[in-house]
């Protein structure tokens, strides 16, 4: 039975810390002004680091469902909640870093950025319609706010009016959808309507339904032919914020997108531990197709890019193809493939956007051009961007490799082997634009001799992710078993 | 001894590594010690290789029997889906071990001449060192495949920084081929995966010796064009690899792009281990398709064979005619593996060894006179020999061992391949022999071009061939000189293995 009101607030800290963070974070801001401290970093460093700490003991919590049945609390939330902390924590490491957000008001950004942080803790938990648009606005408003932080910017107010219209349009179609399985079903409960679906029979509304909830996340993980917001967005955006988008929002969308599928349009088999498929909507042969055009047209587009933000964009459009791939298997280690897969894309992402930002501090250009002779002027930096960017592309000794082979085995168990050529031939292709920032930074002369002095915290941060990107790839299992045991999803 | 014996492989295959990493540590300016590092680093797995000749057993086969191999170490690597770390050897192993462990220190002794960026030059060479080692030591599909794309990043920065005029072109279609198979085997592994069991435990694996106990397979797994499709995902991974025909077109930019020490390793080593891996898993793990698939694979074996020295006779640079000999000389591998009779397969394996070693000498040869003239122009010489009398006949001799001139282990290599092919394909291998004429002819035309007729003025100062140089020849230029006298030693290495093998292959008829 799901908890009261009242008995919910004691399995509900993390949440409540990010709150609090952001409460603090407002006070700082109405003492401090617009003055340039490092206060509001560390206060949401400490805040989030206190939220991932208590998320972690909840890992031992048995599941339940929260406050009447809005939230669930169960493996599947625990562990997004634990992922978009990370993330979130790197991000504000990044943010520190970069000069373009030097000079603005610190307090404001980290509000929005712990906002979107708390967003996502909700949106991966939430087992009701109502909740779930909630988080996910919650989600999307400052998102926008952070796109459009370089105020005076053009690229970036573009980016934000961009964000805007896209989102509303895509929330819009999506809360249609809604509307439709609430007027089908009469519950705005996630598990209620499932059940409801799974005994009804296939109609056009249900069909219609499916679809227009996947607008409205395939909008969130920027899968094609919803993607068009991002590669402008993830352009103009300050860097520390693409890296962030493409990274945590897309992670919690990936996390709303299985629950919601999983629970309203499939119902668990609890002989095999897997998903049947709700009669009516073949959204699995849908999203197949949708995954292999994502990873397709991803990379495809990438390879023309010449601005590495740009280029990481589209990249970061291939791999929530590939990561679709698992969602669309209603197998538990399919859901794991994607779990393990967004770990170490979390490390090998974030922390080429990192490289990006130490090296636009010196060169103020994100051009690949640019980057010619990073080998010599930044080795370090250049070396780990290498690191970074070969896992992105899946090869071995690297982590990103490994998330490809659970990726493309879950595939193959199940037989669906055109998809997994489809990857595999996506990987080549992935190779040859990576490979290109590669060949500017190692195999090309530099224009401008001058050192880019890679100060010790930078190098530090870079370090602790490049070490997981080369650990997880020679040795993953205790993190497989983590995304194993995190497959657990409740529907009450 | 203990511990050196029981975990022979992985020293030989992580030494190296430990070396490269030695090596990053080293601060700047110390270029002599990067350089010592290195050599110490390659040279310790010929000691441990002459200890795996000594105490190597040539009675026993290996290839799908565990407790066959030799040097075995077996580890649970990742136990949630069964990787393990799991090495040996075999008579078709061993002899790739041992030119592994000598190319690549003559590689590196070779490399003394490197003066950009000498550190990580050293490091990427001991990182590509541990991959070759580790590929022909493993017997887990995960852990070869994890070796196999090693490599991958060493070459590319080799070639791509070290490199010639075009080498971004040349570094970034090598790493693009071999990519591309490397998906494919990857999907196959996949499938083999989810496909057979463990027989012992029920559960699945990667284990190779379980994929190749035919009973271990799935019903799925056991349909014949499934396991043709399967087969050719390999077979297009490693004839890419080989290069075969029509798959072989990176090969000629990646040597004439590459430094020399990398053409000698990719050569020497790289382009074997296309043909061991047909060897060691396309071959017993579908025994069937290899004898279905036969014919064709002796046809593209000869094509290699005949396109190859084609081409080869067609270049005017001395260092791709080199290049595409190896497309040639690879062809008789692949043809004596088809013909699956045991002289065929013995042929097929000590011509791997011997082209590993003659090639080796050709492309260090390439290099010492491009490091003299900067150029490879092959009619741009004419009458080297009697400036550089020492250098001429370290040439002839290499070219008179490609050319498989009696007396050179070349010679005996492609007189097994045909002596074991013949029987099988007689018209195919009429057209193959039809290739050793142009081989023997684009040889001694390049001979005639460059060392003979009259000198070329502007080279009539010529350096003679240093003696760093003939340190890297010697060994080479004598064990080819042993091996085609007295090839016994080395047959012996490999023919219980290879026998073996055949009965493998040829048991589901």
């Amino acid at each position: 039975m799901p908890l009261g009101n009242l008995a919910s607030l004691s399995h509900f800290l993390p949440e409540l810390a990010v709150t609090a963070t952001i409460l603090l974070l407002v006070v700082a801001h109405v003492v401090g002004g617009n003055r340039q401290s490092a206060v509001p970093a560390i206060l949401s460093l400490a805040g989030v680091g206190a939220a991932l700490l208590l998320t972690a003991l909840q890992a031992s919590v048995p599941a339940k469902s929260l406050f009447e049945g809005m939230v669930a609390l169960d493996g599947f939330a625990v562990f997004f909640k634990a992922l978009t902390a990370l993330a979130t924590i790197v991000v504000v490491f990044l943010s520190m870093e970069s000069e373009e957000l030097a000079g603005r008001s610190q307090a404001e950004y980290y509000i929005f950025l712990l906002s979107v942080l708390l967003g996502m803790f909700l949106l991966s938990a939430s087992t009701d319609i109502v909740m779930l648009y909630l988080s996910l606005e919650l989600v999307s408003i400052p998102s926008y706010l952070l796109a459009g932080y370089l105020k005076g910017g053009g690229r970036s107010t573009e980016a934000a009016t961009k964000y805007v219209v896209f989102g509303a349009t895509a929330s819009g179609v999506m809360i249609y959808g809604f509307s439709l399985l609430y007027g089908m079903t009469g519950s705005t409960h996630l598990g209620e309507i499932g059940r409801a679906l799974a005994q009804g029979e296939a109609t056009t509304p249900m069909f219609l339904a499916a679809v227009m909830v996947a607008v409205g996340f395939g909008y969130k993980i920027a899968a094609v032919p919803f993607h068009m917001w991002s590669p402008d967005v993830y352009e103009g955006a300050p860097t520390p914020i693409t890296a962030f988008l493409s990274v945590g929002p897309k992670a919690a969308g990936f996390a709303v997108l299985v629950r919601f599928f999983y629970t309203v349009f499939a119902t668990p088999d609890a002989a095999s531990g897997a998903w049947v498929l709700s009669p009516g909507v073949d959204w699995t042969a849908l999203f197949a197709v949708l995954s292999a055009v994502t990873m397709s047209v991803g990379n495809l587009i990438a390879v023309k890019q010449d601005n590495v933000k740009r280029l990481l964009a589209y990249s970061s459009i291939a791999h929530a193809g590939y990561m679709l791939m698992g969602f669309v298997l209603l197998s538990p280690a399919g859901i794991k493939a994607i779990l393990f897969y967004l770990v170490v894309y979390l490390f090998m992402n974030l922390g080429a956007f990192y490289v990006v930002i130490l090296v636009a501090n010196r060169t103020r250009s994100e051009e690949i051009a640019d980057y010619s002779g990073l080998g010599s002027r930044a080795p370090f930096a250049a070396v780990s961007l290498a690191i970074f960017l070969f896992a992105l592309t899946g090869i071995p000794p690297f982590s990103g490799f490994i998330g490809k082979v659970y990726l493309f085995a879950e595939v193959i168990n199940k037989g669906v082997y055109w998809l997994a050529v489809v990857a595999a031939l996506n990987s080549v292709v992935s190779l040859y634009y990576y490979a290109r920032i590669i060949k500017v930074m190692f195999l090309e002369d530099p224009k401008d001799k001058s050192e880019i002095a890679v100060p010790a915290f930078p190098r530090a941060v870079l370090c602790l992710l490049a070490i997981p990107t080369l650990v997880l790839g020679v040795y993953w299992e205790p993190v497989i078993r983590m995304a194993e045991n995190s497959v657990k999803m409740i529907a009450f | 001894m203990g511990f050196i014996d029981s975990h022979i492989l992985s020293l030989m295959t992580f030494l190296p590594l430990l070396g490269g990493a030695l090596i990053l540590c080293l601060p700047k300016g110390t270029d002599n010690i990067v350089k010592i590092v290195a050599a110490v680093a390659s040279f310790l797995p010929i000691p441990l290789a002459a200890r795996l000749w000594v105490a190597f057993d040539r009675t026993v086969g290996g290839v799908n029997v565990a407790n066959q191999f030799q040097f075995v170490e077996h580890y649970s690597w990742i136990p949630s889906i069964n990787v393990e770390y799991f090495m040996g050897a075999d008579g078709i192993s061993l002899p790739m071990l041992l030119l592994t462990a000598l190319v690549s220190f003559l590689a590196v002794i070779g490399s003394w001449g490197i003066k950009k960026q000498i550190k990580g030059y050293m490091a990427l060479l001991l990182l590509l060192e541990t991959g070759m080692m580790g590929v022909f030591a493993s017997l887990d599909f995960f852990l070869f495949y994890v070796f196999w794309e090693v490599m991958l990043l060493p070459m590319y920065f080799l070639i791509g920084i070290w490199g010639g005029p075009r080498k971004e072109y040349a570094a970034i279609k090598f790493f693009l081929y071999t990519l591309f198979g490397s998906v494919l085997m990857l999907i196959v592994m996949l499938a083999l995966y989810f496909n057979s069991v463990n027989p012992e435990t029920g559960g699945h694996t990667f284990n190779m010796l379980h994929f190749m106990q035919q009973s271990a397979h799935n019903a799925w797994l056991k349909d014949f064009d499934v396991r043709i499709l399967l087969f050719l995902g390999l077979f297009i991974g490693f004839a890419i690899k080989v290069p075969l025909f029509p798959f072989h077109t990176w090969l000629p930019d990646a040597h004439v792009e590459a430094p020399t020490a990398i053409s000698v390793i990719l050569a020497g080593i790289l382009l074997k281990m296309g043909t061991y891996g047909l060897m060691r898993i396309s071959f017993p793990i579908f025994p069937d398709v290899t004898v279905w698939f036969a014919v064709p694979m002796a046809i593209l074996g000869v094509i290699n064979i005949v396109y190859g020295a084609l081409c080869a006779m067609a270049q005017s640079d001395l260092k791709k005619m080199v290049a595409y000999s190896s497309v040639s000389h690879m062809g008789f591998c692949l043809l004596g593996m088809a013909a699956l009779t045991p002289a065929g397969m013995v042929g097929a394996s000590f011509q791997m060894f011997s082209h590993g070693m003659i090639t080796s000498m050709l492309f260090f040869l390439v290099g010492v006179v491009y490091d003299r003239a900067h150029h490879r122009d092959i009619d741009g010489f004419g009458g080297l020999g009697a400036v550089v009398p020492v250098y001429t006949f370290f040439v002839t001799v290499a070219f008179f061992a490609s050319l498989g001139l009696p007396g050179f282990s070349g010679f005996v290599a492609e007189a097994m391949v045909f002596l074991g092919s013949f029987p099988v394909f007689r018209t195919i291998v009429i057209f193959a022999a039809s290739g050793i004429i142009i081989v023997a002819a684009f040889h001694l035309w390049a001979l005639q071009r460059v060392f003979l007729g009259p000198l070329n003025p502007k080279y009539a100062q010529l350096e003679e061939i240093n003696a760093r140089e003939i340190f890297c020849l010697a060994p080479l230029a004598l064990l080819t000189l042993y091996f085609g006298v007295n090839p016994m030693p080395i047959l012996n290495l490999m023919s219980t293995s290879l026998i073996k093998l055949v009965d493998v292959v040829k048991m589901v008829i």
